[in-house]
């Protein structure tokens, strides 16, 4: 029996450059880079200098305060540089890559492996940072059993890959035994969250030992914490895990070949790149072979992920250890006479105070323009309409701002994450930035219950 | 627009910290925003912003008062050529009033943006579109006659007890406009109540022609004289005395259409007053004991301030409840209050500035239960979750 959830509340932005469903030769970037700001809270400790040969799984840096959490290059080759900035925070340590050499873990069936081996394996591949908790939206820590566990298996943020369409129908067994290496994880359920349309591939349907649930509905229904909220909130005290479905491959692959080769299906996306569409490459590569001649000219914004929570690359930067899409719009830094006087055929808004309401099917090439100045709170009840959860947003964020601790775990900060608030902030009139509040909120939370 | 942008370029350095007009910043910022929407870019968290901003939001407010703004010029010249005794046509009454209201309009927006721009200064902040609502809204709840240091005396109280003393744009508890208005109404009733204020000259012992009377439909029913009210209609389409904006339904309906559209203005606020207005004033006619409690339900929509105070004051975001539970509560109270003073208070002729003004105190009161439930509920399923 699968649940299906159907929500109202949320937005399905409408910008230009969907990808098209084609998927382009696999790419083999000279580079790549892994970025510990992919990973928010996170403390590193460099293990590797400029010049070390590494193989696929060498641990790059590790976690401070958890040591045994270690992040590895995802190729075999030789680090030409470590980034580092403000206050010597490290940015990027970027492999250029040389082989195809792999760490040998070894393989073994998980079925047959105690959970702390499966701990420790994920450990010592570097792919355990794909496992991540509520709360506080950051990577799960090894000692904790969560109550439940969350496979996410659609996106439906702006531009989102197709995960019905990137899903690889021909690796049926890695999914399968990635399903059952993250469900020893957990004494509770397994969660497989789908997208209640679309052609479900053959390998998601009937898939044994996790409960399926169905979702739908505008952005943000793809994203995990609206489905725990729906399906097993977390309250003061609980922890849930969530893995992204492309991860689970990887995890399978991890255990059947012993190797850790984070190959993924990504979106090209945005409305300025000529072709948008799919490329597989592996985590943490160079956008350059995707995107060298496939952008239109001016001055471009490039994301790895979408334009609600994806971080700014450059050009040439590497894609996110998270991130399935990369988004290329165009940059904003225009002043516009009188803007907020105009009719406004081409400027989108979730209002309808501007003239291009009146074409509800266009989609627009939005760009990086603020749209006006920060303001205090001035508009209410804009964004309970799109957080799909029993949550008052608004209460929330100011109780963040008065870091009223009691107030913050009363109305429901366990439970969410900057993602979840995206919405909020792209529709703030007051132009609030929202998700840095929202996290500033779980640092503090999580400072206070250390 | 380039040369201008280039002389904008070239003067800023002047209004910046350390610039010669450093003191004028914030008023050089907010007239360059006015002019250029900044070319500032997202920089972290969405990369892509709406296009809304509250400048739009404040100016689609505006485009919705215009209606009654114009109608209101009308209804000036109509009302004053009238108590002469004169026909006149629709653009000489308009004409005449429009010159009349200007400068109110103008007092009510140099005294409160000249307020706002040395509260920005001070506080270091860019200055707050929302005195450009408010400053539209003080000349169309005054009558026409009110001298221009009344207003701009009260529009000052209203800007800095009202709203900067609580922090600025956002954080008051009390709507600016209302509470210009009520300044005027307890400091100067003789201006603000009686028969002979709401027809321009009257009250400067103008002639007028015999058995006119300057009464309004407020006045005319708290004296439980409703057999000589105005018919509906005439009341409906406003060419009746009351203060400048507030006489026309019909022009403050096209407004209300307006802000329902486009979603800037809270139809469950303008919906749950008229609901709350509409069971208090059907109970009032059940146990009717005099002519007022008598009236009809529906003339109380058209009469006084009704219509506009609940489209454009009841739904000022900051001062309504912020949950949208809350918003039906406190539209049912405005709308039921409204009737109560109106009816069984006399000394109040004007209902419904009273009832939105209390209610905003009791705003966040409504919200503090709305929130209490919802804390409930989720400690209500960790409760659950502990005990499975």
């Amino acid at each position: 029996m699968s649940t299906l959830i159907k929500l109202k509340k949320g937005l399905d932005i409408k910008i230009a450059g969907s990808p098209e469903k084609i998927i382009h030769s696999e790419v083999h970037p000279a580079f790549y880079g892994v970025k510990p700001v992919d990973f928010p809270g996170l403390v590193p400790k460099l293990c590797v200098k400029p010049g070390n040969k590494v193989m696929a799984g060498t641990p790059l840096f590790f976690n401070k305060h958890r040591p045994e959490i270690k992040f590895t290059s995802p190729v075999s080759g030789t680090v030409i540089s470590v980034t580092r900035g403000e206050r010597r925070r490290l940015l990027e340590v970027v492999i250029e890559k040389a082989g195809d050499d792999y760490v040998s873990f070894g393989k073994s069936d998980p079925e047959t492996l105690i959970r702390n081996k499966i701990k420790e394996r994920l450990l010592e591949s570097g792919l355990w940072p794909a496992v991540r908790q509520r709360p506080y939206h950051i990577v799960a820590n090894p000692s904790d059993i969560p109550k439940a566990l969350f496979i996410s298996g659609f996106d439906t943020a702006p531009l989102a890959p197709d995960y019905n369409f990137i899903v690889d129908n021909s690796s049926a067994s890695l999914f399968r035994t990635g399903i059952t290496t993250l469900s020893s994880l957990t004494d509770g359920k397994t969660h497989l969250v789908l997208n209640a349309g679309g052609d479900t591939p053959e390998i998601l349907k009937n898939v044994s030992g996790v409960e399926v649930s169905h979702f739908s509905g505008p952005h943000p229904a793809g994203n995990v914490g609206i489905h725990i909220h729906h399906l097993d909130p977390v309250n003061k005290g609980e922890i849930v895990w969530y893995v992204n479905i492309q991860d689970v491959f990887s995890i399978g692959r991890l255990f059947e070949e012993g190797i850790y080769k984070p190959d993924r299906l990504v979106a090209l996306t945005g409305s300025e790149v000529i072709h948008p569409q799919y490329y597989k490459i592996r985590s943490g590569g160079s956008v350059t072979p995707m995107v060298r001649d496939n952008v239109k000219s001016g001055n471009l914004r490039y994301i790895s992920g979408n334009v609600l929570t994806g971080s700014r690359i450059e050009h040439d930067g590497y894609l996110g250890y998270y991130d399935s899409q990369i988004t290329v719009i165009p940059e904003g830094d225009y002043y516009e006479f009188f803007g907020w006087a105009k009719p406004g055929i081409n400027k989108y808004s979730f209002s309808k105070a501007f003239a291009s309401s009146f074409f509800p099917g266009k989609s627009y090439r939005l760009d990086t323009n603020f749209h006006g100045g920060e303001r205090a709170f001035v508009i209410t009840g804009q964004y309970e309409k799109v957080v799909p959860m029993d949550i008052y947003p608004m209460q929330l964020l100011k109780a963040i701002l008065s870091a009223d601790i009691d107030m913050m775990e009363n109305l429901g900060i366990y439970e969410v994450s900057e993602e979840d608030f995206a919405l909020c902030e792209f529709i703030c009139p007051s132009k609030t930035e929202i998700q840095s509040i929202v996290r500033k909120g779980l640092d503090l939370m999580m400072k206070e219950m250390s | 627009m380039d040369s201008l942008r280039k002389k904008i370029d070239k003067l800023k350095p002047h209004f910046v910290k350390g610039g010669r007009f450093e003191k004028l910043q914030s008023v050089f910022e907010g007239f360059e925003s006015f002019m250029f929407v900044p070319k500032k870019v997202t920089f972290k968290g969405s990369h892509v912003r709406d296009s809304l901003d509250l400048k739009r939001t404040m100016i689609v407010v505006i485009i919705a008062l215009i209606p009654a703004l114009l109608f209101g010029a009308y209804n000036t010249g109509l009302q004053h050529f009238r108590s002469l005794g004169l026909e006149t046509g629709v653009m000489q009454n308009f004409w005449f009033g429009f010159l009349r209201i200007l400068p109110l309009i103008v007092v009510s927006y140099v005294v409160g943006l000249g307020i706002e721009f040395i509260a920005a200064q001070i506080r270091g902040h860019e200055i707050n579109e929302g005195f450009l609502v408010t400053g539209m809204l003080i000349p169309l709840i005054v009558p026409v006659d009110i001298p221009l240091w009344m207003l701009a005396l009260a529009t000052a109280f209203a800007v800095i007890i009202g709203k900067e003393v609580f922090g600025g744009t956002g954080m008051n508890v009390l709507n600016p406009a209302l509470t210009a208005r009520a300044f005027l109404f307890f400091s100067y009733p003789g201006w603000m109540t009686g028969d002979k204020v709401w027809i321009e000259g009257m009250i400067r012992g103008q002639n007028i022609i015999d058995g006119f009377s300057g009464a309004t439909p407020m006045a005319l029913s708290a004296a439980y004289e409703t057999d000589k009210l105005p018919s509906f209609m005439e009341m409906f389409i406003g060419t009746i005395p009351g203060s400048i904006g507030e006489t026309s339904t019909i022009a403050i309906l096209i407004g209300a259409i307006i802000l329902i559209v486009t979603g800037i203005g809270s139809w469950k606020i303008m919906l749950s007053v008229l609901a709350g207005a509409l069971g208090m004033g059907l109970f009032l006619n059940a146990i009717a004991v005099n002519p007022y409690m008598e009236l009809p339900v529906y003339y109380h929509f058209v009469m006084g301030g009704f219509a506009f105070g609940t489209v454009f004051m009841a739904t000022d975001p900051v001062t309504a409840s912020q949950t949208e539970t809350g918003k039906w509560i406190y539209g049912l109270l405005i709308g039921i209050f409204s009737i109560i003073f109106r009816v069984l208070n006399p000394a109040y002729p004007e209902g419904v500035m009273l009832a939105i003004l209390l209610m905003n105190v009791f705003a966040p009161l409504i919200d503090y239960f709305v929130i209490q439930s919802n804390i409930k509920r989720r400690l209500r399923r960790a409760g659950v979750a502990i005990n499975n």
